[in-house]
């Protein structure tokens, strides 16, 4: 194994039937376990963490109240008053990605959001919501964002294409984004990996030499950190954006 | 209800203001929309841009791919496609980039 150790960076997407024969039979894989244990864990921590009603939190009602507070401030801040409609639906996506994003950062667990299927379903859910609140308030009215008010007629032809296909590549920009940003990270994670064991393998200065790479791994575990929280930020933040683009229209 | 001796603290009236602004029952304060897409590092706007460009190529070729294969007129589509998708990439980047509209 030592020796003939080679980089296998993607085999960690690959996904297998969890839950034994059961999960099998109805293809219940680790990512959707992942999925299901995140989940519980965002429920148990605005449960538990409200459990107290202190007027002085605790540690962990601090954190369950910046939760709501912090998102419910983005979502006012981003969309305007109308925003605290979405609140419940900003939130959850928040903190879906980001459970799915630290989650995936301990030893032996699944990143969901490494796969673009699970990315790409939320972005489209995303964009068929924005498209659905902007013709539910402005109606007929919505298609106007497609040819801005002062453009020359004679354009018209060419700029409501390209409108159009930037409107249909807000989901893809979306879901790339944060796709790529986990396949990267646990692909890097992987190589340096491989790096010590190989390292190992030739002997003692070997050995010493693979420092280097769990040095760097260490820190490359401080940075995907942060990259978790930046991920699922942008990815609340830019719906936050494009809800406002439905609401006020213009 | 006794006064606070130093400014350390705000007083009622300033909370109530802030609380009252903040549930949308005053007029809200003017906030600069998406202020906070200019703070990050080149890197960060590097990427942005470069997924920006190719996720509109990609919507671009994809439905000039489909329409031409809907209706039969392989390849004209797909060039259009692959056009009016880099052109829609740079309308992106513009609109991420570009000088910022003053608030209406």
């Amino acid at each position: 194994m030592a020796a003939e150790h080679t980089i296998d960076a993607l085999g960690q997407f690959r996904l297998f039937p969890a839950l034994g024969p059961l999960g099998a039979s109805v293809n219940f894989t680790q990512s959707n376990l992942m999925m299901l244990i995140s989940s519980a864990a965002i429920l148990w921590l605005l449960w538990a963490g409200m459990r107290p009603r202190a007027i002085v939190p605790g540690r962990l009602q601090a954190l369950a109240e910046m939760a709501y507070s912090g998102i419910s401030g983005m979502c006012t801040e981003q969309i305007g008053s109308e925003g605290k409609r979405f609140f419940p639906f900003i939130f959850t996506l928040f903190f879906f990605v980001l459970f799915g994003n630290l989650f995936g950062l301990l030893p032996f667990a699944f990143t969901y959001t490494s796969h673009i299927a699970i990315t790409f379903a939320l972005a489209l859910m995303v964009i068929v919501i924005v498209t659905f609140v902007a013709l539910r308030i402005h109606g007929l009215h919505f298609f106007s964002y497609f040819f801005p008010a002062g453009a020359p007629k004679l354009l018209a032809p060419l700029i409501i294409p390209v409108e159009i296909i930037s409107y249909l590549s807000r989901p893809v920009s979306l879901s790339i984004r944060l796709f790529a940003n986990m396949v990267a990270g646990h692909v890097m994670f992987e190589v340096f990996a491989s790096f010590i064991v190989m390292l190992a393998g030739i002997g003692t200065l070997g050995v010493i030499a693979a420092i280097g790479p769990l040095a760097l791994n260490v820190a490359l575990m401080g940075f995907e950190l942060l990259v978790a929280f930046l991920q699922a930020y942008v990815f609340a933040i830019l719906t936050c954006i494009y809800l406002h683009d439905a609401v006020h229209l213009h | 209800m006794t006064e606070t001796k130093g400014d350390r603290e705000p007083s009622f009236e300033d909370r109530l203001r802030v609380a009252r602004t903040k549930q949308g029952l005053d007029k809200p304060a003017p906030t600069s929309a998406s202020a906070d897409m200019g703070g990050r590092s080149a890197m960060g706007i590097g990427l942005r841009v470069g997924v920006e460009l190719v996720s509109a190529m990609i919507v671009g070729v994809g439905l000039g791919w489909f329409f031409d294969r809907w209706l039969h007129t392989t390849p004209f589509l797909l060039i259009l496609g692959v056009l009016l998708g880099g052109g829609a990439g740079v309308a992106n980047v513009w609109r991420l980039m570009g000088p910022k509209k003053p608030p209406a």
